[in-house]
């Protein structure tokens, strides 16, 4: 009977104690302790937003930076497209100055040729004049002392004129 | 299910515990007071038989002393103080002037036997017969439990405080030491007791009791199991702190019942009309339910761990029993009975968390019905 029967003494020392126990434990503990737990909760949740957001944010400055990279190749590609057409106009435009160059020289050389060899059949002319004269002088000394002798001389004059 | 199954389980061998326990009372009791007047001499110098329900009952009931061991004649005990409150007067003394119950002090006696048995009783002028037509004094001695019950409260304070000061002084950092030992069990009260029972709206409220009513059932039911001071209490086995504590969830319950929770007893919707006039049958039934809910945690918690207390000292009785036949026959049960007294004690460190759990989510459960806003008549019937 005793286990069954509620007792006054334990009844009252138990519900002084309980009512104590709690009143100290919510104020001093579980107050303090659901607080704690709430506030890292809520750091955790919050530093897993920012983790996240910055994970975005990565995402976002890896295409940004994509697009950039692409845009500088498409800049090289066009500068250098542009360089490579440059070179050609410019090399073409080279060959065509250096051929009408060469083309001038070539005229010149042409006419200083034409000129020099004026210049060359004049003086020969001269000098055939000059030496017909001289022949014709000789002759003209020569002439009546001998007819063998002026067909010798006639000949080796020739022959000198041959040589000039 | 399966937890209601195993309480009436429980239920059933507590009560056959008790039957035999008193049976096995009632029969050596009658043959040794018929053997003090016929003087029978040589069986009273003889060695007492050894009697296993006594003995259970002595170690699961309150006592005025804290009885650690006794080795032939010599009784190691802590004396505590008794507190009588005797028709508005005061009586204070310390409980080793009753020597264990055999003698008297002041007028007061500590009974042994009979139906007063553990109680203290009022004696005639010679001071030693018992004054049987007096009234009872009020108890309110320092007894074995409610010293185990200061005992846990420091306990509590002392862990949980401290804990308390980790989190105010290093707040948002990883648990450590104790404060990682306790913190799971703090988020499962609140997690799996306290938001399941009453939403996340509702819950912060009741955490304080939910909390306190969880780590005291869980502290005292382990401390229970340690067999010697300053464990060994069964105070979470003893009714009067059953009661107390079911008290508590019902005071609260009725405090925050609601409009919704009221109308339910006063006129349960979805019944006909005949059940509730001119015989108010439903009421009835609901306010007997009202009552009903506490008293089922009462006895629940109360029936579980004396149980367990019954049947771990039961095995241990054993040993004993077979020892007063033969000796040889109680070192042989001795193995078997400690091999299942430590399977015992295993399982009732799962049941001291298990009723722990089981009381704080009940009333957890409670407080929801008082303060729930609409009728979910599909749930309620599901639940049961």
């Amino acid at each position: 009977m005793q286990l069954v029967t509620p007792g006054i003494g334990l009844i009252f020392w138990m519900l002084v104690s309980f009512s104590l126990v709690m009143f100290v434990l919510t104020k001093f503990a579980w107050k303090p302790i659901m607080k704690g737990i709430h506030q890292r909760e809520d750091s955790i949740e919050k530093a897993l937003e920012a983790a996240n957001d910055a994970k975005k944010e990565m995402l976002k400055l890896k295409a940004g930076n994509e697009q950039l990279l692409r845009d500088a190749k498409d800049e090289r590609d066009a500068l250098m497209r542009d360089a490579r057409k440059l070179k050609e106009s410019i090399i073409e435009s080279a060959r065509i100055q250096a051929g009408e160059e060469a083309g001038r020289i070539v005229e010149t050389a042409r006419q200083n040729i034409q000129m020099e060899k004026m210049a060359a059949i004049n003086d020969l002319k001269n000098q055939i004049a000059s030496i017909s004269i001289e022949i014709a002088e000789k002759l003209i000394g020569k002439e009546l002392e001998n007819k063998q002798q002026q067909q010798l001389l006639t000949e080796k004059l020739l022959k000198d004129v041959k040589i000039n | 299910m399966v937890r209601k199954l195993i309480d009436t389980v429980r239920l059933q061998i507590v009560l056959y515990s008790l039957l035999i326990a008193g049976f096995a009372y009632g029969n050596t009791a009658t043959p040794d007071t018929a053997a003090i007047p016929n003087n029978n001499l040589h069986e009273q110098t003889e060695e007492k038989a050894f009697d296993a329900g006594k003995m259970i009952i002595d170690h699961i009931v309150d006592a005025h002393e804290w009885h650690i061991l006794t080795y032939n004649d010599f009784h190691l005990s802590i004396p505590l103080p008794v507190i009588l409150l005797d028709n508005g007067k005061l009586v204070v003394f310390s409980s080793s002037h009753f020597h264990h119950g055999h003698e008297a002090y002041q007028g007061y006696k500590l009974e042994l036997e009979g139906p007063n048995e553990g109680k203290i009783v009022k004696t005639l002028e010679d001071g030693e017969t018992v004054d049987t037509a007096a009234k009872l004094p009020l108890d309110f001695s320092i007894t074995k439990n409610v010293v185990s019950l200061f005992i846990s409260i420091l306990l509590l304070c002392f862990i949980f405080i401290s804990i308390a000061n980790k989190y105010t002084k290093n707040p948002n950092s990883a648990p450590k030491g104790l404060q990682s030992l306790l913190e799971p069990l703090i988020l499962f009260v609140r997690d799996d007791i306290a938001i399941p029972g009453l939403g996340k709206k509702n819950y912060a409220r009741f955490m304080p009791f939910l909390l306190t009513v969880f780590f005291f059932i869980f502290f005292n039911n382990l401390l229970g199991l340690i067999p010697i001071f300053p464990g060994g209490a069964n105070l979470t086995g003893n009714i009067s702190i059953t009661l107390v504590l079911a008290l508590f969830t019902f005071a609260i319950t009725t405090y925050n019942g609601n409009k919704n929770y009221w109308m339910h007893i006063i006129n349960a919707p979805g019944v006909p009309w005949w059940l509730k006039f001119p015989v108010p049958l439903m009421p009835i039934v609901e306010l007997v339910g009202l009552i009903t809910k506490p008293f089922v945690l009462m006895v629940r918690l109360f029936a579980n761990m004396t149980a367990g207390h019954i049947i771990l000292l039961g095995f241990m009785s054993l040993i004993f029993i077979f020892g007063k036949m033969n000796p040889l026959a109680g070192y042989g049960v001795s193995v078997f009975s400690l091999a299942f007294g430590v399977f015992m004690s295993l399982l009732e460190l799962l049941v001291a968390f298990i009723q722990a759990y089981v009381f704080a989510l009940l009333s957890s459960i409670y407080f929801g019905m008082a303060m729930e806003e609409h009728h979910h008549t599909e749930e309620n019937h599901t639940d049961h």
